[in-house]
């Protein structure tokens, strides 16, 4: 056992205020070398903070209160910051969840690349130019040269990460600590990176500990791992039996959130097309150049796509596949370069004031960040209550009603008077979505309505959704990454690649029998449907 | 803890002010304006307390009345320059485009002006009063306001509730109104008391230059501008009106700091 590479026992974490209960209680874990290890829990669980800790690297306001953190068999506690500063980096590396703004935009990718080299070993120019080129190659970067020269801006999410990997594998720590470095990727480059990061992590030895809240990856991904519920250690060991059998109730609780194929299932509606979309085409203007704006950018090319009331038809791809325009367009709220968008047989654009009053009402959406879709400055009611605005012919009691009992709906009774920063993620998005269906509307755009929220709470948002939906009977297009809620909500399923459609069709037939390659590769990225498969088999 | 007093210092500064201001309306040492030419140039002492000046004017009951002057010029500026700021800069950011494009060309090219020499300038267009300093200054100081509301328009119109609030069907006056506005005043609120300490300053130097409030009306500025042939037989002139400018720009910029604190998300409890 004293041949760990990491050894945490006893760790606690408070915060500088005195009188708050313990972040972090008593938590013991020990990583071998070579090892890949999961730490797992919501937010909140104190996961991120357990490993800042290891490093020394806390964040303001809290403090290790008693514990031992034995790298290699140094005990890291009794450091100077000097000493801490030679371990970090050269024995332990650390990627990030937000890889736009880890690396800094300022420095060229070669400069920051270079600065850890230069900082740990003592090696010429020409050396560490070719190690950066190699280690570039090593995490695929296509043209590694030239990439040297760019700035961070120049790349996408994914291939951030990747540079990011680079640089921290670059200096071959014994140890790599990976927090939520996915979450802010999709499904695919979230593979992608994974699957670069165990490889080369496996190939150099290097031990990994990944903190994450998506079981998905952690079943794919890793050995063993830890499962944290407010700051305690309530479950650890090897990740298949774990994952299997979960022995403590709140892993269970966290197993249980995983979408599974066959659960819920979708209502099948089936009335009159309440909403079509017809060879819709939305365009960005280019990057202007010097002179005059440059040509436009076509995110959506032709799409047809036909909404039957009382009918759930899910919209997914990637990120950059444009299904989050063609939700907005769905409601007027991008402009189409060409074709149209027809509601209830009306074209749109072409409303009278009195049409459009009445589509504003029966169309409503549900955003994606529920941070930033409430204003910060209204009561909850104020808020819910801006969406009856228009509703003509109700006095102010009716709508005060209207609102109330709307509220209760959602699991929200008595929140009028509070304000969207005194609420949680999951209550702002049941908040986002009464303030979508207290005007009793006919279609809602939920636009990737979950993704931003805790797996627990996921699965309670999409059953609210679930459950208002069956009992009011509205139709709803569902924009989406995560083909598991597909599988549980959507009577069909359109799945767009590049701003076209590529497959469409019953929800069922397009999961037994994709035809299209991206549709395959899309299922084939969705760890959560992989673990699910695994344990029915 | 350094936060805490600097907070405190800010408003003891700026309530000392409040407090000179409200006084001189009831109570004024001696009559500001009354010559008494058996006292010119009379040392501190315990019936002139800061001293007469060239004309036996009592310099205490100048700078009383000096600062209720430079305040309600300031208090003007401010008000002017922040509405026509947030008009002007709302519709910059929200609408963008066109509008956006001639509003900041009018901006960036004020903004081009040293702003004091734009002020000299207007006022002598306008002629030399109260009323065309408020004008000035409220011109040349527009475009620093207008950057930072069209800045948070810009960011603010991003908002998914800017665009839930089109969902609903309302139309883009009401949205500005109900939305953008209020979450853009904070950053205003923050600049609007920097400004006041600019135009505090920048009135003093415009009277100091002599354009600025006519005399005999006292003001900081123009008294530091008539103690200036003194400097050296008669500090007490300069003395006086110098710190009186030097305690209100302090409290009213530490009080700005103490606001930045308390409006910062970050720091919300």
């Amino acid at each position: 056992m004293t041949d760990a590479l990491l050894q945490v026992s006893g760790l606690r974490i408070e915060a500088d205020q005195p009188g708050l209960a313990p972040l972090l209680e008593g938590l013991d874990f020990e990583v071998a070398a070579g090892e890949r290890l999961a730490i797992v829990g919501e937010s909140g669980s104190g996961k991120t903070m357990a490993t800042r800790a290891i490093p020394g690297l806390l964040a303001a306001g809290v403090h290790r209160a008693a514990g031992s953190i034995r790298f290699e068999g140094e005990e890291l506690t009794a450091l100077e910051e000097r000493d801490l500063r030679a371990i970090r980096g050269a024995g332990i590396g650390m990627v990030f969840q937000e890889p736009m703004t880890s690396l800094n935009p300022a420095l060229t990718i070669g400069k920051q690349l270079a600065e850890g080299l230069k900082l740990h070993r003592r090696l010429d120019d020409a050396e560490i130019r070719r190690r950066c080129i190699d280690m570039l190659r090593r995490v695929q970067i296509a043209d590694p040269e030239r990439c040297l020269a760019a700035y961070p801006h120049e790349f996408s999410g994914g291939m951030r990460q990747r540079i990011m990997l680079a640089s921290v594998l670059m200096l071959e720590p014994r140890l790599l600590i990976a927090d939520e470095p996915t979450t802010a990727l999709d499904t695919l480059s979230q593979r992608e990176v994974l699957e670069l990061m165990v490889a080369l992590t496996r190939e150099m030895g290097t031990a990994l500990l990944l903190i994450t809240h998506d079981l998905g990856l952690v079943a794919q991904y890793t050995d063993r791992v830890l499962v944290l519920e407010k700051g305690v250690l309530v479950e650890a060991g090897q990740t298949r039996e774990v994952l299997a059998a979960p022995k403590h109730p709140y892993t269970a609780k966290l197993v249980g959130s995983l979408p599974r194929p066959g659960d819920g299932g979708a209502t099948g509606g089936g009335g009159d097309v309440l909403l079509s979309i017809e060879q819709a085409v939305v365009e960005y203007r280019g990057k202007p150049g010097l002179f005059g704006a440059g040509a436009p950018k076509r995110v959506i090319d032709g799409v047809d796509i036909a909404v039957r009331s009382g009918e759930i038809v899910a919209l997914v791809g990637a990120s950059g596949s444009g299904k989050t325009t063609l939700g907005r367009a769905a409601l007027g709220l991008k402009e189409l370069a060409g074709g149209m968008v027809r509601f209830d047989g009306v074209d749109i654009a072409a409303m009278d004031r009195r049409q459009e009053r009445d589509f504003r009402r029966a169309a409503q959406i549900v955003f994606q960040d529920p941070f930033s879709s409430l204003a910060p400055h209204l009561r909850i009611g104020e808020i819910v209550g801006a969406a009856l605005r228009h509703v003509p012919g109700l006095t102010a009691a009716e709508r005060a009603e209207r609102v109330t009992r709307t509220l209760e709906e959602v699991g929200l009774a008595g929140y009028e008077r509070r304000r969207p920063h005194q609420m949680s993620g999951g209550q702002r998005q049941r908040v986002a979505i009464a303030r979508a269906i207290v005007s009793r509307p006919r279609l809602v755009v939920a636009d990737e309505p979950v993704s931003a929220l805790d797996l627990t709470i996921q699965k309670q948002v999409i059953e609210l959704l679930q459950a208002l939906q069956r009992e009011r009977g509205f139709a709803c297009l569902f924009v989406t990454h995560d083909l598991a809620v597909v599988e549980q909500v959507a009577d069909r399923v359109v799945v767009l690649e590049k701003g076209r459609i590529v497959e469409e069709g019953a929800t069922a037939a397009v999961f037994a029998n994709p035809r299209h390659d991206y549709t395959r590769r899309l299922l084939a990225a969705s760890p959560a449907l992989a673990i699910a498969e695994g344990s029915a088999s | 803890m350094r936060g805490r007093a600097h907070q405190y210092l800010g408003f003891g500064l700026v309530g000392l002010l409040l407090l000179v201001i409200l006084t001189g309306f009831v109570w004024l040492p001696y009559d500001p304006l009354a010559i008494d030419l058996d006292n010119v140039l009379a040392p501190p002492s315990w019936a002139h307390w800061l001293g007469t000046d060239q004309f036996g004017r009592d310099v205490a009951a100048r700078a009383m009345l000096g600062a209720r002057i430079s305040a309600f010029i300031a208090l003007q500026t401010v008000a002017l320059t922040v509405l026509a700021g947030l008009i002007v800069g709302l519709a910059s950011g929200f609408l963008r485009g066109w509008t956006d494009r001639i509003l900041m060309t009018f901006s960036d090219a004020l903004l081009a002006f040293p702003g004091i020499l734009l002020a000299l300038s207007l006022i002598a267009v306008l002629g030399q009063s109260r009323h065309s300093i408020v004008i000035a200054l409220s011109i040349a100081y527009l475009p620093s306001v207008v950057r930072v509301v069209r800045a948070a328009a810009l960011s603010i119109r991003e908002r998914e509730y800017v665009e839930a609030s089109r969902a609903a069907g309302d139309g883009p006056l009401y949205t500005v109104w109900r939305y953008v506005l209020p979450n853009a005043l904070p950053p205003v609120l923050i600049i609007a008391t920097s400004l006041f300490g600019w135009v505090v300053l920048s009135e003093s130097a415009l009277s100091f230059l002599g354009v600025g409030v006519p005399a005999p009306a006292p003001t900081w500025g123009n008294m530091l501008s008539s103690a200036r042939p003194y400097m050296a037989s008669a500090s007490w002139l300069s003395i006086a009106p110098g710190l009186c400018i030097v305690a209100t720009l302090l409290g009213i910029n530490m009080l700005g700091d103490a606001l930045r604190d308390r409006l910062d998300p970050r720091n919300a409890a």
